[in-house]
């Protein structure tokens, strides 16, 4: 059979272009995705069973044992959601707000406050199809697409000919990198690269937003006033400009506004906008979702018909704290990408892990659930890292539950 | 890619002539260019270098896999990014609103696609670089983020 316009997702560009070619239920040939997209719709990872303390069970005990352990905990947190569809989220947060628990994603400690500056209308964004049509100057800072989203340049930001970019990069486009290090992506951008010291991203921003008011701009590092003046000219020049924040940057701000000050001081003569490079492929759709319902896109605690929020719900803070009595684990890892001392806390508490793919947290857990991967093997929809909605229709038919129906098991074994 | 003097490390170095080059060095720049191959050395095929000859038939991919137009892809570094399909200026005009244009293509006749995650050649004969009115285009080589593309 072969399928066309299928959803990859590899990573929240969710390439909607994909062709593949099947034989049964085998994959015989993709098309168009990248290396990392093409291993992502294989399912090359080693799949989970289904376990409670270790041994192997039948799904019904084990969404009946997950139901027990989170409806006995005190205070449980549901953590991960990324790489579900909005429609297992949606479920996770009605599971959340029944339990009174806590309720946190990854945004929490990577591109948080970028998508919350955006959904409460502090900073312009764009979409990436406006990107391609209309940019003429890309700015990744602290990115590195050409690892982290392997067809962004090549489908949207760099190379593509667009309504108003019928060049595309040659003539049309200039594409800038600053970071901390080389990159794949500084190779392809190297007549623009900045290379600065890491932490030195919001002197570099404050700098570029003085000489954008016509100051002069000083840092404590290796550029220079002109440098950075030239820098600052050729920025404000763009007719529709867009940066893309990686985790570099983030990282290294504790606060977006300084951010948002440069790009106010842009738009004064320019058009520019801010566009986070979200990773999991709905990690976006989760904040949305949560910020409709709560006004908050991350670090809640439900307590009836109210919710709490701060640093202090964050999974970060409440597992080391040791606030929490049981944990919920959708689509995540935490064991193999917490830092230890964290890490080593999971093990203190009741775990339940629903992810289509052993992980080292599954491997600890009381109970593993494992679940359909949304792609290839369940349907929904999922908010690619623009903030644009895409529709996932699956080719594969499997036994297995999707984590939306999972979820909804759980919440009425409850 | 190895370079001139690795792959000249692995010759057997005794300047022979053999091969018909007048010596090692220029040998192993001939296997660079792939003016020869790795069995146009006699020595080389003899059983007491035979882990050095497997060594070189390893550093140098095979002649055959490059096109007509010398043009080789090192599938291994490549990460299927698309930029050298987007780029290719016979893929954007024999299909300006697919690949052109960063999607899916719609022509047969590009030179540049990715299948399975990894780029894949056809039609090579209309690369730039080829037959008779052949100029000069990097399009492909200067936007491949890891050196995936090479002409020799
Ligand atoms: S860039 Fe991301 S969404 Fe697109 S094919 Fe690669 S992994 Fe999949
Ligand atoms: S035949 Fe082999 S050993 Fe002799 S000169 Fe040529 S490369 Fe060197
Ligand atoms: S050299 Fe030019 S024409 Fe030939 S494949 Fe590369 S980009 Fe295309
Ligand atoms: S640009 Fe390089 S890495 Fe990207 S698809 Fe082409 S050959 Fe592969």
């Amino acid at each position: 059979m072969e399928i066309k316009d299928f959803v990859c997702t590899g990573c929240a560009l969710l390439c909607d272009d994909i062709g593949i070619k099947t034989e049964g239920n085998t994959i015989e040939k993709t098309y168009n995705t990248c290396r990392k997209g093409a291993a992502r719709i294989r399912g090359d990872e080693e799949r989970m069973t289904c376990t409670i303390k270790g041994r192997e069970e039948n799904i019904d005990k084990a969404i009946t044992e997950a139901a027990r352990i989170l409806s006995e905990a005190n205070k449980p947190m549901i953590y991960g959601l990324g790489n579900s569809s909005l429609e297992a989220q949606k479920k996770a947060i009605e599971l959340a707000s029944k339990l009174s628990a806590y309720l946190d994603d990854t945004s929490s400690f990577c591109q948080g406050p970028v998508v919350e500056a955006i959904l409460e209308g502090k900073v312009p964004t764009c979409t990436l199809d406006e990107v391609r049509h209309l940019a003429d100057m890309i700015l990744f800072w602290g990115s590195d697409p050409a690892s982290s989203h392997p067809r962004h340049l090549s489908r949207f930001s760099y190379f593509p000919r667009g309504e108003k970019r019928q060049r595309g990069w040659e003539e049309n486009r200039t594409a800038i990198v600053i970071d901390v290090r080389k990159s794949d992506t500084s190779e392809i951008c190297n007549k623009n690269f900045y290379r600065i010291p890491p932490g030195s991203d919001g002197e570099l921003i404050d700098a570029l937003t003085a000489a954008l008011n016509g100051k002069i701009p000083k840092v404590s590092f290796g550029m220079s006033s002109k440098e950075i003046l030239e820098l600052a000219n050729l920025l404000k020049k763009a007719e529709f400009g867009t940066i893309f924040a990686g985790l570099g940057l983030v990282y290294s701000l504790p606060e977006i506004e300084p951010m948002i000050k440069l790009i106010e001081a842009l738009n004064k003569s320019s058009n520019f906008h801010l566009m986070p490079m979200v990773g999991q492929y709905n990690m976006r759709g989760f904040n949305h979702l949560l910020f409709e319902k709560t006004g908050y896109i991350n670090r809640v605690k439900f307590d009836g018909n109210k919710v709490d929020h701060g640093p202090h719900c964050s999974v970060m803070e409440v597992l080391n704290s040791g606030e929490t009595d049981a944990m919920l684990i959708i689509g995540s890892d935490p064991l193999g990408c917490f830092p230890k001392s964290i890490a080593e806390k999971l093990k203190n508490i009741p775990t339940i892990v629903i992810d289509p793919a052993r992980t080292f947290t599954s491997m600890i857990a009381d109970v593993s659930i494992p679940s359909a991967y949304t792609g290839t093997e369940a349907a929904g929809n999922a908010v690619r890292m623009d903030g644009e909605k895409v529709e996932i229709t699956p080719f594969i038919d499997s036994k297995k539950l999707s984590d939306e129906e999972i979820l909804k098991r759980i919440l009425e074994a409850i | 890619m190895a370079s001139a003097m690795e792959i000249y490390q692995y010759l057997p170095r005794t300047n022979c002539k053999e091969c018909g080059k007048s010596s090692c060095m220029a040998f192993a720049a001939a296997l660079l260019a792939r003016e020869v191959t790795v069995d146009d050395c006699p020595p080389l095929k003899e059983e007491k270098n035979k882990e050095n000859y497997d060594i070189l038939v390893k550093l140098l991919p095979p002649a055959e896999s490059a096109s007509e137009t010398g043009m080789i892809v090192h599938t291994e570094l490549c990460t299927g990014c698309g930029n050298c399909v987007v780029a290719c200026p016979v893929n954007v005009a024999e299909d300006p609103y697919g690949a052109g244009s960063g999607k899916a293509p719609t022509s047969d006749k590009i030179i540049l696609r990715v299948e399975d995650g990894v780029v894949k050649l056809s039609n090579v004969e209309s690369c730039r670089r080829f037959g008779p009115q052949s100029r000069l285009c990097s399009g492909c080589i200067a936007t491949c983020p890891t050196k995936a593309i090479e002409f020799v």
